[in-house]
């Protein structure tokens, strides 16, 4: 496909949503309220495991004034159901993390709760429990999830991709001129988007269960209010209003506390709305995997991979949630846009006693990339060349094929020229100028500076055979005033899903971006267009839209109401005539899974994902030898992400998406105490403010992909991916110390320099090198 | 219950309320103005700021006590009639809203922060919202959104009351 002459797609037109938000008449879930609504308020476990022996209730609180549903008010399944069943919707008698919900209460006056929360004492007889990867593993562990005689405790998930030569590895390793090894470990991170979660349930015994909120996802609320109340899916009707940002946040949690509300909802007989307050958000709803990568590689004495063992660990926390597949992007990212001749990656998940970390932007990508960018920049100075070196003979080109075997097409659409890319991102950061100078004023400077950089890709859509399972539809229908009109479950959470699609259908329509309606997500009107997670939404939603516009405009010319070349005039009286004639016109389409497009699960080989988006981030920072604090002063974003759609958001999510991973490299830490998070607010756990980030200069390159809507690609999580181990290559850089855990906070670096002999004016050694 | 007397957005109220309930409950549950949005309840979001007789505030930190007598600027106030203000214009145009959640405060700071420097240079905006956090954007649009309405005529006014 050559790249298409757009009018609309390309062009930044005003967001659908937005002068409802600009003008604060945007309605988040806490700005509703339903008559005669009560509030609902959750009773939490303070130990990390353990059997429950008592629950009492204090006389002080007027418990009759009180709606309090406990597990045996379930109607269905007692389970919040994500892959497996093991998420206990209320737990009964034991508890597996700090923070489980144990009681919900419910009353008309919403400040009274916290106090009666806090009157219901329970007991416990506490069980062993294991916080981090490094003891969940340990062979004399406690066996806190699943078989307890299974030969790998507590691993949720494991996987196992080979590529290349991989049985010849023990042979590559031992005729290798260098083997350079290392560890990398990355910590929880809070999605913090700034509306809480939060959701009204209605219950009535003919029309089911309705629920609406923030969510991400609404049919994932369907499949799990079906088996907790054990009613069809036409009975679990779900809603989604304005959502005050996401980031994975409000994937698979928003299932939980809809769950919830619509129990209490039940047996009190009113709407109830439940939302959390921060305190309650931070240590209760899940947040991203912390990790462990241990890579081992065998390198030329020039710098080029022979062969890698990686083995990659995550911890799930408590239930499985979504670990597994997680895991599975973690892994597969794992291999990073390089050419490997034999390469073996172990992907493991285990349960820890932390409650469950769940998807946040990037899911496992970020991890497992900052492990192999930290690595590579480890291999150059293992070797003594430059990290511009040990990238520029490794990088996958055109013809090449990725670590799961999927082709670089030679010329075209989704080829890639990473060379390229990198030449001209270290070109417009003035990479070679600056590193000199650094490297030049840091010796008699108290401000150590550096520049770094991370070469990366993102996989667009579900991985593997995930766009096929999901089997996504999209109809457009015509509205009574004879307007197209956009029907998904794909929703808008600032990431821009409301004006891209429209955008898109008004391009295939030829018609005006103001004419084209889409619907809020509301299951009982839209279909199933699938989670909007994975970087999915532009590329195969969008496609399936753009198909849907195509079938509905045939639909009106084929029937005789629209000549082939119209205006929006034309358009609208057509359709009218034909609502007229012929009644309700809906054009339906369902995802058709290309025919190029194959992938073996028990392997991991073949087409992990339908395109990729590929990156080089460059970084500068300036370390504070005085203050130990670590600074990330200029950053630089170029990547290639096929067509952009639209130039203001696309922007605006690799901004976003920067600061983010700014604050996963730099700021952001969650305090684990005993499994719960000791510093669940805003007032301690801390992101980036506008004073703390530095100019992030943007720039695209638009290689169209077959795949997505004309030739986009998904861009949502690769920005998360490259920043970190930019940040700590810049970090080496400055200061000659290879860090290697995230986040990297000054009392981090004031131990390791001090450690090292340095005091703050001494110049750094270099560390010996693997 | 103590009986308050303000001005919301150019309009005399009265309301009864506890000396110690908090101007943002106020505003949202006996007022019905749901634009101020509490994120932290803590004063660390700036999502529930509005001015307080110019000042800009967290109004989950101010007991309704306090306000007696004061004049309130909420986002619901900003807009004249139906025309946005030119901070929302600016807003709008330049993709300095995304989820919508902190854009009521960041724009109520905004307005503030126009007032005290009406050219501001990029550090005063980058101090002036550091108070408003987002999580979205990267605050860059926020920033180029600010600049723009600083050229933009008309951007220091508050409209007077319908």
């Amino acid at each position: 496909m050559s790249a298409q002459t757009t009018h609309i797609v390309g062009s930044s037109p005003i967001r659908k949503e937005g002068v409802a938000k600009v003008l604060g008449r945007a309605q988040y879930i806490d700005d509703i309220a339903l008559p005669n609504m009560w509030f609902g308020a959750t009773v939490r476990s303070t130990i990390p495991r353990g059997r429950i022996t008592s629950i009492t209730f204090d006389p002080a609180i007027p418990w009759h004034e009180f709606t309090i549903v406990t597990a045996a008010d379930v109607p269905g399944e007692n389970t919040i159901v994500h892959i497996a069943k093991d998420h206990l919707c209320l737990a009964s008698t034991h508890v597996n993390h700090p923070n489980e919900p144990i009681l919900l209460l419910a009353h008309p006056d919403r400040a009274v709760l916290p106090a009666a929360v806090a009157a219901v004492h329970i007991t416990y007889d506490p069980l062993p429990a294991v916080f981090t990867i490094d003891q969940a593993e340990a062979p004399d562990a406690p066996a806190i999830w699943g078989d307890p005689d299974a030969p790998e405790k507590n691993l949720f998930k494991s996987y196992l991709m080979r590529s290349g030569n991989e049985s010849q590895l023990d042979a590559i390793f031992a005729a290798a001129d260098h083997i350079v090894t290392g560890e990398y470990r990355t910590g929880a991170q809070e999605q913090l988007y700034i509306e809480n979660n939060g959701i009204i349930a209605e219950y009535s015994a003919t029309h089911g269960v309705t629920v609406r909120g923030a969510m991400q996802c609404p049919f994932y609320v369907v499949h799990a209010l079906q088996l907790v109340f054990n009613l069809p899916a036409e009975q679990c009707r779900v809603i989604q209003t304005e959502t005050g940002g996401a980031f994975g946040g409000k994937e698979d949690f928003p299932s939980v506390i809809a769950a919830h509300a619509a129990l209490l909802a039940m047996k009190s007989g009113h709407p109830v709305k439940i939302c959390y307050d921060r305190a309650e958000d931070l240590a209760a709803t899940t947040k991203r995997h912390p990790s462990r990568t241990r890579i081992r590689t065998a390198v030329s004495k020039d710098g080029k991979l022979l062969g890698g063992d990686i083995a990659f660990c995550l911890d799930g926390g408590a239930y499985l949630t979504l670990s597994a597949t997680v895991l599975s992007r973690g892994t597969i990212h794992a291999a990073g846009p390089y050419r490997w001749p034999a390469l073996r990656v172990s992907g493991k998940a285990y349960a820890t006693n932390l409650p469950p970390h769940g998807a946040f932007r990037g899911f496992g990508a970020p991890q497992s990339i900052f492990a192999t960018e930290r690595h590579m920049d480890r291999i150059a100075h293992a070797l003594g060349i430059t990290p511009e070196d040990v990238r520029r003979r490794n990088l996958l080109a055109p013809g090449d094929r990725t670590a799961t075997g999927q082709l670089v097409p030679q010329s075209g659409p989704d080829t890639v020229d990473m060379q390229h890319l990198l030449t001209r991102a270290l070109t417009e950061s003035d990479y070679h100028a600056k590193q000199a100078r650094f490297q030049k004023e840091n010796p008699t400077s108290p401000i150590k500076r550096g520049i770094g950089f991370a070469t990366f890709f993102h996989g667009s859509g579900f991985t593997g055979s995930g766009e096929r399972r999901l089997n996504s539809l999209v109809e457009i229908e015509l509205t009574p005033t004879g307007q197209p009109q956009i029907l998904v479950s794909s929703t808008e959470f600032g990431q821009g899903t409301n004006t891209i699609l429209c955008q898109i259908a008004a391009e295939t329509l030829h018609l005006p971006y103001d004419f084209i309606l889409i619907a809020q997500p509301d299951t009982k009107h839209v279909p199933n267009s699938g989670p909007t997670v994975a970087s999915r939404t532009a590329m195969i939603v969008g496609k399936l839209v753009e198909r849907a516009a195509q079938s509905l405009v045939q639909s009106l010319i084929t029937s005789g109401h629209l000549p082939h070349h119209y205006s929006a005039d034309d358009f609208r009286h057509a359709a009218l005539a034909y609502l007229a004639q012929h009644g309700p016109l809906k054009a339906s389409v369902r995802y058709q899974s290309p025919g190029d497009i194959v992938w073996d699960d028990d392997n991991y080989k073949g087409e992990a994902y339908p395109a990729y988006a590929w990156a080089v981030y460059v970084a500068e920072v300036a370390v504070d030898t005085t203050t130990y604090a670590a600074t990330c002063t200029n950053f630089y974003a170029l990547q290639e992400v096929g067509k952009v759609l639209h130039p203001i958001l696309a922007a605006g999510q690799i901004e976003g998406g920067v600061a983010q991973g700014i604050g996963f490299a730099l700021y952001e830490k969650c305090v684990w105490q005993q499994g719960h998070m000791a510093n669940n607010q805003m007032t301690n756990y801390i992101m980036p403010t506008s004073a703390d980030l530095p100019p992030i200069h943007v720039a695209f390159e638009e290689i169209p992909s077959i795949h997505g809507p004309f030739g986009a690609k998904g861009i949502g999580e690769l920005p998360m991916d490259g920043p970190a181990p930019a940040i700590l290559n810049a970090i080496e850089d400055a200061t000659r110390i290879p860090f290697n855990e995230i986040p990297l906070l000054p009392e981090d670096i004031f131990q390791r320099m001090t450690a090292n002999g340095h005091t703050s004016g001494d110049p750094c050694v270099p560390e010996a090198t693997a | 219950m103590t009986q308050i007397t303000l001005t919301i957005n150019g309009q005399p109220r009265t309301i009864e309320a506890p000396p110690l309930k908090r101007l943002l409950d106020v505003l949202r549950e006996d007022l019905h103005l749901t634009g101020a949005k509490e994120g932290c309840g803590e004063g660390e979001c700036g999502s529930c700021s509005v001015l307080l007789n110019g000042e800009l505030v967290n109004s989950c930190l101010v007991p309704i006590l306090q306000a007696e007598g004061a004049h309130i600027t909420t986002i619901e106030g900003i807009a004249s009639n139906e025309k946005l203000h030119p901070i929302q214009q600016c807003f709008l145009e330049q993709g300095g809203a995304q989820c919508g959640i902190c854009t009521p405060g960041m724009i109520l700071a905004t307005h503030h922060l126009l007032e005290k420097y009406p050219q501001p240079n990029l550090l005063q905006i980058q101090e002036g919202l550091a108070g408003n956090l987002c999580r979205c954007t990267g605050y860059t649009r926020i920033f180029q959104a600010v600049q723009q309405a600083s050229k933009t005529p008309g951007t220091n006014s508050v409209p007077s009351p319908i």
